[in-house]
């Protein structure tokens, strides 16, 4: 007998959240802000499903209401993850070590 | 066009440089190449996506527009943003998250072939369940974060909002979701779509207002959490492997920074979403009521304690994010060290706003990050340490918490202050914090109470040293 599709899409869900747990405990706690806005912006991957949806049909379809809310979502989505991104960036490249030289 | 095999192998590289991304973060050192992973997977979904769809028409343009226009805004927010607005600025990305697959889940509702889920009323009962689900989470998130973005941004008061039979209110709320699942399942009638959308817009609203100020890093944390619940909610309606795996990460990054606050706070999850410290009002009016002597000190007297000191501890709170002192607070440090004082910083898992909050403050002060030490790390170094500089922090450094078993802040991992040789204490009144409980700190006798606003306290300290 197949197994349903689903049961592999669980299985991936599953594992990644395992994963998702290690990881995260071995984040250091001065990072923490950082981590939240990168998950941020990486959550915004929804951004593919907007895209499809965006884009079902042909030229005449784009201002139909289905997608209309596609276009929506990827404003929303770039939003999140150029502004996720870019503050992590702007955040993380503000720790520094003790400089050593200092006198 | 490409195989759909293909694709999700695409989407699967992707899925491993978001794991990676979050892998850098365990060190400062690695962590902006992990932010680098994280771009190349965003740009590897969002280009096989768009080389899938294969419609380069009208709509492909339109679609550029878009993204440069979201683009430039989130780059101009990125940019400007002062860091002591980093909690509600977080907050306002997990709207547009939950937003977003929101509007993802209608799209996927109403034009179900585009995504092989079936027909307009015929759609798949297991895809039905599955995109009603990631809209719920989704629209949760929205206006739930709308709500901690206000409070954080303080248009709304940071008190805990109640009324009587709220819980029973949420609770109805939340069975009748289940129950128009249910029945949209049933029936693929659009209105119970509509319906169930509303009551969560709704329930998000209702989850967040009784929450108070302090208690903002476990929201942040909890709807950093649903926001990956819901994009994963909608990657199984997608059959969308990165959407998978990257709800999955976000899902439990945020639900295990809300049990790390908790755990700062020493109270259950539960307590804290059901919002307010309890029966912490009785307790603290009983208590406060007789006046005891403080010692009040001016910047004058802390620079010569602590110039004369070999070691110092600064303990920063929220206080001193509100003042924007941290850049002071670096100079004063500074000259310390010119005389040669041992600086060392101590953050309580829960000092400010959102999780990291004081960390990344100080780090944007130039203050380096091997001198800034979390709770377990530096506790025993007080009983060592000459003088403790409370900056905007209160209730952290409270005594109470291991003492008496009767206070509501009992059992919370306290920052051991009071067992250095001498405390000074920044604060703009005796008023007690965020728990309503008074601080016995104040009344000790080698406690100088500075009563000023953090960062001009500081800068006159910084010109008495």
């Amino acid at each position: 007998m197949e197994i349903d599709p689903f049961i592999f899409r669980l299985s991936i869900f599953i594992l990644s959240i395992f994963i998702g747990y290690y990881v995260v405990w071995s984040v250091t706690p001065s990072l923490h802000t950082p981590l939240m806005s990168v998950t941020n912006a990486i959550s915004s991957v929804i951004i593919v499903g907007a895209i499809i949806a965006a884009l079902a049909g042909g030229a005449q379809n784009i201002f139909q209401t289905a997608n209309i809310f596609g276009f929506l979502a990827i404003i929303l989505a770039a939003i999140n993850i150029f502004g996720g991104f870019l503050v992590t960036q702007r955040m993380l490249s503000m720790y520094k070590k003790k400089k050593k030289d200092k006198k | 066009m490409i195989s759909s095999n293909i694709l999700a192998l695409f989407y699967l590289i992707s899925g491993i440089l978001f794991i990676l991304a979050l892998r850098g973060l365990s060190s400062p050192e690695t962590s902006r190449q992990g932010n680098l992973f994280g771009i190349i997977g965003m740009a590897i979904a969002i280009g096989i996506t768009i080389i899938s769809v294969g419609n380069f028409s009208t709509g492909f343009l339109y679609l550029l527009i878009l993204l440069l226009i979201g683009g430039s805004i989130g780059a101009f927010i990125a940019f400007k943003i002062p860091m002591t607005a980093m909690p509600e600025l977080v907050a306002g990305f997990h709207s547009l998250v939950g937003l977003a697959a929101v509007f993802v889940a209608i799209s996927a509702f109403l034009n179900p072939e585009v995504f092989n889920l079936g027909s307009p009323g015929n759609i798949k009962i297991s895809s039905l369940i599955e995109m009603s689900l990631g809209a719920a989470i989704g629209a949760i998130t929205f206006t739930g974060s709308i709500i901690a973005f206000l409070k954080l941004r303080g248009i709304m008061s940071g008190s805990p909002i109640t009324f009587k039979g709220q819980h029973y209110l949420n609770l109805v709320q939340g069975i009748s979701l289940i129950l128009l699942i249910f029945y949209l399942c049933k029936s693929q009638s659009e209105s119970f779509f509509w319906i169930i959308i509303a009551i969560s817009l709704l329930l998000g609203v209702l989850l967040i207002i009784p929450i108070g100020g302090a208690d903002m890093p476990v929201v942040i944390s909890m709807l950093n959490s649903y926001s990956g619940w819901a994009a994963a909610g909608i990657g199984f309606t997608l059959e969308n492997t990165a959407l998978i795996i990257t709800g999955a990460l976000v899902g439990s990054s945020g639900a295990i920074l809300s049990y790390i606050m908790c755990r700062g706070m020493n109270r259950s999850f539960f307590n804290v979403i059901l919002g307010g410290w309890g029966a912490s009002e009785q307790f603290s009016s009983q208590k406060s009521k007789e006046q005891k002597p403080v010692k009040n000190g001016n910047a004058d007297d802390a620079a010569f304690l602590m110039k004369n000191a070999s070691s110092v501890i600064i303990v920063p709170g929220y206080g001193m994010a509100v003042a924007q002192a941290q850049h002071a607070l670096r100079e004063m440090v500074d000259s310390l060290k010119k005389n040669g004082v041992k600086v060392s910083y101590a953050i309580h898992p829960v000092a400010g706003r959102m999780p990291g909050h004081m960390n990344v403050l100080l780090a944007e002060a130039n203050v380096p990050y091997d001198e800034v030490y979390e709770l377990e790390e530096i506790n025993n170094d007080f009983a060592n340490c000459d003088v403790a500089y409370v900056i905007g922090a209160n209730d952290v450094t409270n005594p109470v918490a291991k003492s008496d078993p009767q206070s509501p802040i009992y059992g919370m991992p306290v920052l051991d202050v009071e067992k250095s040789k001498s405390i000074l204490f920044v604060k703009r009144s005796l008023s007690p914090g965020y728990a309503g409980i008074d601080n016995d700190l104040f009344y000790r006798d080698n406690t100088l109470m500075l009563f000023a606003d953090a960062k001009k306290m500081t800068e006159n300290i910084i010109k008495s040293l």
